[in-house]
């Protein structure tokens, strides 16, 4: 019998839902004893030695679950089978686990051991679930468990396993969040991981344990920009939105110079909308004018990071994942400069072909944006005509965008599309219409008569709520200029016989109060209808026939004296109180008796004041003060846990604490570097690394990661130091479980492709102004990063901008004049750059460790340039990684003449070791010694190799002194003078 | 991220319930429901909805509302696209997306749900990857199961978490070795009164069918790559080399996958390849109304179209429709004022019409608007913009597949107005 019931009950329970479940069991007499007895049958089944009954009952029990049933009366039953060795009956037994745990803690806690014995499974699989389950258990005895259980995970070998720990620390946090302290290591160390897996993760825990540590990001933000193409979709979403917060509080305002410039011609503000509000203070104008000032002298230069994020994002504006588009259009609308924001444009219009539900957040962040940036949309206009198809939610957004983006040139066709959405059979669609009509009227003066026509012809529309809402906009039309338009108050007026919507009959009897004196024998006579009416009017109505009657009083009281005292009777005995206080309120103002005070003086000027037209406003209007995509800019309104996007800073914070130095300071194990080599770019994968079809054609079934491993570009960029090298040699080759074995093979990646550095200690110099350059302007610095092909050579990187309105071909370098020894390796022939591009190249110089300069001629197809390149001497050398020990030693032996000392005194500013130490690194390419009780830099010249020893010893009261130790004297000397100037400024 | 999940049917019933973190109470979708009655359409229940303590993002898809429960901000285009994910990968998994599918197979639904989110966010979503680890219920599995005693669950780790493409799952083995593409293009246009063309676009996707041996690496190239405006790839094809190129080279995913979705660019003109003429008038005082429309191809460059239908929805004061059709059947739905005329196909030669009258609601007014008529066609091998694929290569196996390109244009988003 046990075995038909259930049999019965499952085949009921899968059928009908709403239903519960002992409906089908009508043998059973009563309602608890068939649910006693089925699960005694369950508990049967789960006690049986089978694993397939075992499973089937938990395949029933795990239906129930699925149903919103309660089976919290099995837990016994099922938390002895959480060792099954069956692996789906395991799994299950997790669900049911996770779902119950909370209700039963002290039965959950005799599953414990199992979850701690998986965590040590040689099986990855198994460690990562054992891990998912045990932080799922929301029971707060075992916090510290699984505290120990996540920073253990954390450094697993497994980056799936890693990728769980990152996903287990925002649940270890919602249960007991003064964990926080211990977690936000774990996160930091997390941070620093360099698999793509991770990163998504643990930017999510970042975001919900400790979004306020921004500092965190710094040391990572470099590598998370890298990364960021090859990470898996929903973590890009996340990390995209937390970098765009990170970057406004790191970097300028892209746009500063621009909105001010704004500022300044006036008339071009309100059209385009500036960044800056527009009711700012005095106060703010003069800072503004200082700030103005100071973006003269000095012109804006975007932080290279700021560009590396922008440049990183925009390929992903190609994703099929709608939130990851959103999530870079939103980066561009909060972060680029304006001139480039309008790539997104064309992206968000295609999703527009999605989902409906996609449509509507869409187009509610196309409608923000349109207020702001309205002509980055206009080329799109047409995409924003409705279908007759469209859910009304959707016209009602693309109707608010067509309104935006509604200017004198368009307003025609925009109309003329309107006046089909007139005849839709949607009537709160045409209502919505009416009132976008309005809004139209009211910002395009050109139009504003042909709508003000074209919705009183609406009035004879034989739909009432079409009337009315026309009346309601009429209304506010009339507003701002009522002399013109006597005839149209006439004709509404007639309308009041028909139409019943109250807020449409209190708008018409308010236009003739207001403009009674334009139509002054017409208003008495409605005044009249309406006391007939009164005591079937709505409230809004009556309100208004008592504001009617009192204006029409103080206007003409001759005739509509005793019209008015009726009405005000009438009101005087009304059941809702607003009423019965504003006739009151009335009577006393308007009315003449011995007491009235001295306010019914004014009676006139209270009531027929001049009064201002109402200013039609889109309700996405300031929405973008919320970040883009989020909830609370979909809600406006806050939601939860929502962080809010700071205002850019004044002035740049310090960018140098993106730096990552040198590699063996930071905790990533050799392991993780070796990693970082093998993430490739499956999406974007260089198509000069690879090596292109005849090459793949022939190697193995790895050419899957063979092919594409040629990339590796900007993966370098972050640690930017001679030290890959020596990194890369001390691999050991401790080679993980299920690593693939093909990867192996490219460990040794070389780097065909030298990437920007964005490197904030690099100084750029002219080498071209884009005046004598006829639009070619010439940037290089030296990148400080180990030029590929010579190790002799310093490489230098050349920015090409073509400012000028045609394309320039063939950019090379021809005749190179060196001092004898010198040596130039020439960077790529640019074949073509087009106008108001940018390109960059890179080219080595071995300078032969002097401060000659190199001199050779830039060529264009059509001019060639005389330049030079005279490296600082700080330029000359490389860092070398040395201890202290060795520094020690080293400096030993170069001594006397080979030692130049100084002895300077430091500016207050400049005391702290930070600054020094910036100092002296921007000044010369030298690495820090670590852990030095001084400050000891460490470097060799690139040509020779000798060793460069700086060490700047302070004292009491900024009294310092400097010692150079190299082979080199001249270089020693010069580089002193160099190190001097740049201490003392 | 994502606290709670409730499917809920047409009727209004909760059929499954799954949560990620604490248990919230199904009481929630009250708020749901309440919104649901507020809309007058289906399509019309606003996708977000907040309430006191949570907000609720819900997807339509199949007549099922997908309700996600959120507690806290989160973007809500996240949310959306993975509800959508997850009744693709419904879809996939059992064919078909329907409450008695989801119901029949309730166990791998939650096992699905459960590897899909880890605490409310995304773990693998990637169904090469999800396959791996449950496998699709089929007739002959569930069979060897019940007879071995062996699991749809998988072991180890599926191998495409860790790889560098994720998408594909190693060590595939076909005997017979093929790649097919199709081309599928769309137009949507809004053609006036007057027949002129207000707006037409063509968006177009490459689907791909790819059962391959081993890894390889495919390229395609095309004749007119300049037409493609903005495209949107799958994440398997390298964009550099797209960029650089306009070339598409990708490792492609085991099965059927969306390759490339684009847009033509606009300068294009689009060619309209069906006109319509029609006459619907009603006139005031009459019951009757005229209806008369006609379908004649153009711009087809000499291929066939086919499959075509014409719907409209009718004034509401309609009460029925005495039609004619010279070709197809139509259908007059009195309650919901749906016209449907399934055409089939057009003969150059002699015009598909449909004409009769319209009878009214005696004594009302003629109604003032007039019913637009969307259409739906197709036309096999050709794709209107003229996009051509111009070679398919495969590197990195010895075998040689077989290939094959299919193209087709469709109506989109095509509509008429009267």
């Amino acid at each position: 019998m046990s075995v038909s019931s259930a049999f019965n009950d499952e085949k009921g329970g899968s059928s009908s839902v709403g239903e519960p479940e002992y409906g089908h069991d009508p043998a059973s007499g009563g309602i608890f004893s068939s649910d006693y007895k089925r699960h005694d049958d369950l508990k049967e089944m789960l006690d049986s030695n089978k694993d397939s009954l075992k499973l089937e009952a938990m395949k029933r029990i795990v239906a129930m679950i699925a149903r919103g049933k309660n089976a919290s009366d099995l837990f016994p039953a099922v938390v002895k089978n959480v060792a099954c060795k069956n692996i789906e009956v395991k799994k299950l037994v997790y669900v049911y686990l996770v779902r119950y745990a909370e209700e039963q803690q002290d039965l959950a806690l005799l599953s414990i051991s199992t979850f701690q014995r998986g965590l040590k499974d040689p099986n990855q699989l198994i460690r990562a679930s054992a891990l998912r389950v045990l932080s799922s258990i929301r029971v707060t005895i075992i916090v510290p468990i699984m505290m120990l259980a996540i920073k253990e995970a954390a450094s697993d070998m497994s980056p799936y396993v890693r990728k769980t720990a990152a996903h287990a620390i925002p649940k270890l946090y919602s249960l007991d969040p003064e964990q926080k302290d211990q977690l936000i290591e774990v996160i930091e160390k997390l941070l620093a991981d360099k698999t793509t897996l991770v990163a998504g993760s643990v930017v999510m825990a970042f975001e919900e344990v400790c979004p306020e540590r921004i500092d965190l990001i710094h040391k990572n933000y470099r590598k998370l920009c890298n990364l960021l193409i090859d990470v898996e979709e929903w973590g890009q979403v996340v990390i995209i939105n937390m970098l765009t917060r990170y970057a406004r509080t790191q970097f300028l305002n892209p746009n500063i110079n621009e909105s001010l410039l704004e500022e300044g011609s006036g008339g071009e503000k309100a059209f385009y909308g500036s960044d800056d509000d527009e009711d700012e203070d005095e106060e703010e104008k003069e800072k503004k004018a200082e700030a103005m000032a100071m973006a003269k002298r000095k012109p804006y230069v975007m932080d290279p990071d700021h560009r590396l994020l922008l440049r990183n994002t925009k390929p992903l504006l190609q994703s099929r994942n709608a939130a990851v588009v959103m999530a870079v259009a939103q980066l561009y609308f909060h972060l680029a400069p304006k001139a480039e924001v309008g790539v997104i444009a064309k992206a968000l219009v295609r999703l527009l072909r999605s989902h409906s539900e996609v449509q509507y957040v869409v187009l509610q962040n196309v409608a923000t944006m349109t207020i702001k940036r309205r002509g980055m949309f206009e080329p799109y206009l047409k995409s924003f005509y409705i279908r007759s198809t469209d859910p009304t939610q959707i016209k009602v957004l693309k109707l608010e965008v067509l309104t935006n983006l509604a200017n004198e040139t368009n307003i025609s066709t925009i109309l003329r599309e309107f006046q089909t959405y007139i005849k839709s059979m949607d009537k709160d669609f045409v209502a919505a219409t009416i009132q976008a009509i309005g809004r139209c009227a009211t910002n395009i003066g050109e139009v504003r008569d042909t709508c003000l026509n074209g919705l009183v012809q609406l009035l004879s529309n034989r739909d009432e709520l079409v009337v009315a809402e026309s009346v309601v906009v009429i209304k506010k039309l009339l507003q701002m200029q009522p002399e013109k338009h006597s005839d149209i108050i006439k004709h509404m007026a007639k309308l009041t016989d028909n139409i019943q919507v109250p807020m449409a009959r209190a708008s018409i009897l308010w236009l003739i109060g207001e403009y009674c004196e334009h139509v002054p024998k017409i208003a008495p006579d409605v005044l009249r209808k309406m006391a007939k009416s009164f005591t079937n009017e709505e409230d809004i109505v009556k309100l208004q026939i008592i504001n009617l009657a009192a204006k029409l009083y103080l206007t003409n009281s001759k005739q509509t004296k005793l019209l008015t005292q009726y009405v005000l009777n009438l009101a005087k005995y009304d059941q809702n109180y607003d009423i019965r206080d504003r006739a009151r309120f009335i009577r006393q103002l308007i009315v003449p008796t011995e007491k009235s005070g001295a306010l019914s003086k004014y009676a006139k000027k209270l009531f027929l004041a001049l009064k201002p037209a109402p200013v039609l406003e889109s309700p996405f209007k300031d929405r973008d003060h919320f970040q883009l995509g989020s909830l609370s800019h979909l809600l406006n309104a806050k939601a939860g846990g929502y962080q809010e996007l700071p205002d850019w800073p004044e002035a740049a914070p310090d960018p140098s604490v993106r730096n990552v130095e040198v590699p063996e300071w930071t905790k990533c194990s050799s392991r993780e570097k070796r990693r970082e080599k093998k993430v490739e770019k499956p999406f974007y994968s260089d198509s000069e690394g690879e090596s292109g079809p005849t090459e793949s054609a022939d190697s193995e079934s790895d050419s899957a990661s063979g092919s594409e491993s040629g990339s590796g570009s900007g993966e370098e960029s972050g640690s930017g130091s001679a030290s890959e090298e020596s990194e890369e040699g001390s691999d050991s080759e401790e080679e993980e479980e299920e690593m693939e074995k093909d990867n192996k093979k490219k460990t040794k990646i070389e780097f065909k492709k030298q990437t920007i550095a964005p490197s904030s200690t690099v100084k750029s110099y002219e080498l071209l102004h884009r005046i004598t350059g006829e639009g070619l302007s010439v940037e290089y610095c030296f990148s400080r990063q180990p030029f590929s092909s010579d190790a002799n050579m310093v490489a230098v990187q050349m920015q090409f901008t073509n400012n000028s309105t045609s394309e320039t071909k063939s950019l090379h370098m021809e005749d190179v004049k060196l001092q004898s020894g010198m040596r130039v390796k020439e960077f790529a022939e640019i074949e073509s750059l087009p106008a108001g591009e940018s390109a960059t190249a890179v080219m080595g110089i071995d300078f032969c460790d002097s401060t000659q300069a190199a001199n050779f001629q830039l060529c264009t197809h059509t001019r060639k340039f005389f330049v030079s390149i005279q490296p600082p001497v700080g330029e000359l050398m490389q860092p070398v990684f040395l201890t202290e020990n060795e520094f020690k030693k080293e400096q030993g032996q170069l001594m006397g003449m080979n030692e130049i000392t100084e002895k300077l005194t430091l500016d207050i500013k400049c005391r702290n070791e930070h600054a020094i130490v910036q100092r002296v690194t921007t000044t010369a390419n030298l690495s820090r010694v670590p852990c030095g009780s001084d400050k000891e830099f460490a470097g060799r010249t690139v040509t020779s190799g000798s060793l460069v020893l700086v060490t700047v010893v302070t004292k009491d009261e900024g009294a310092t002194q400097l010692t150079v130790n190299c082979e080199k004297m001249v270089i020693g000397t010069m580089l002193v003078k160099d190190i001097l100037l740049a201490l003392t400024q | 991220m994502i606290h709670s999940l409730f499917l809920v049917n047409a009727s209004g019933d909760i059929f499954l319930e799954k949560h990620w973190k604490s248990v919230v109470s199904r009481s929630v979708c009250d708020y749901f429901f309440e919104a649901q009655e507020r809309a007058t359409e289906p399509e019309n229940v606003p996708p977000v909805i907040p309430t006191p303590h949570h907000y609720l993002i819900s997807v339509l898809r199949h007549r099922i509302y997908f309700v996600a429960v959120i507690q806290s901000e989160v973007p809500p285009l996240f949310v959306i696209e993975f509800l959508h994910r997850v009744v693709d990968t419904f879809q996939d998994y059992f064919g078909v997306c329907t409450e008695a599918a989801i119901k029949d197979n309730v166990v791998v639904v939650y096992e699905l749900l459960e590897e899909m989110l880890d605490n409310g966010f995304p773990l693998a979503t990637e169904s090469n990857i999800l396959k791996e680890l449950i496998k699709p219920p089929t007739i002959l599995r569930t069979m060897v199961n019940t007879i071995t005693g062996s699991t749809n669950v998988g072991e180890q780790l599926p191998t495409g978490q860790l790889s560098v493409v994720p998408w594909r799952r190693t060590g595939v083995k076909y005997t017979n070795n093929e790649a097919y593409f199709d081309v599928v293009e769309e137009i949507d246009a809004i053609i006036d009164k007057s027949g002129s063309t207000i707006t037409a676009e063509i968006q177009g996707v490459i689907d791909a069918c790819v059962k391959l041996t081993g890894m390889p690496d495919l390229t395609l190239s095309f004749m007119n790559p300049r037409l493609l405006d903005d495209v949107s790839f799958h994440p398997c094809v390298r964009f550099k080399r797209w960029e650089a190129e306009r070339i598409l080279s990708f490792i492609p995913p085991d099965g059927n996958f969306r390759l490339l979705s684009y847009h033509v660019s606009s300068q294009n003109l689009v060619a309209i390849p069906v006109y319509v003429k029609h006459n619907i008038t009603f006139r005031e005082g009459s019951s009757q109304g005229r209806f008369d429309l006609t379908l004649g191809p153009k711009q087809t460059m000499g291929k066939a179209v086919e499959s075509v239908l014409v719907s409209s929805q009718l004034p509401r004061g309609v009460l029925n429709a005495n039609l004619n059709p010279s070709q197809g059947t139509y259908t007059f739905d009195p309650v919901t004022k749906l016209l449907t005329w399934d055409v089939g196909k057009i003969n150059p030669q002699k015009l598909p019409s449909l004409k009769g009258t319209m009878s009214l609601q005696a004594g009302a007014s003629k109604p003032d608007e007039n019913p637009t008529i969307n259409i739906q066609f197709k036309i096999q091998q050709m794709a209107i913009s003229g996009l051509k694929v111009n070679r398919l290569d495969m590197y990195g196996e010895k075998y040689k597949p077989f290939k094959g390109i299919k193209y087709m244009t469709k109506a989109g988003k095509f509509q008429v107005r009267t």
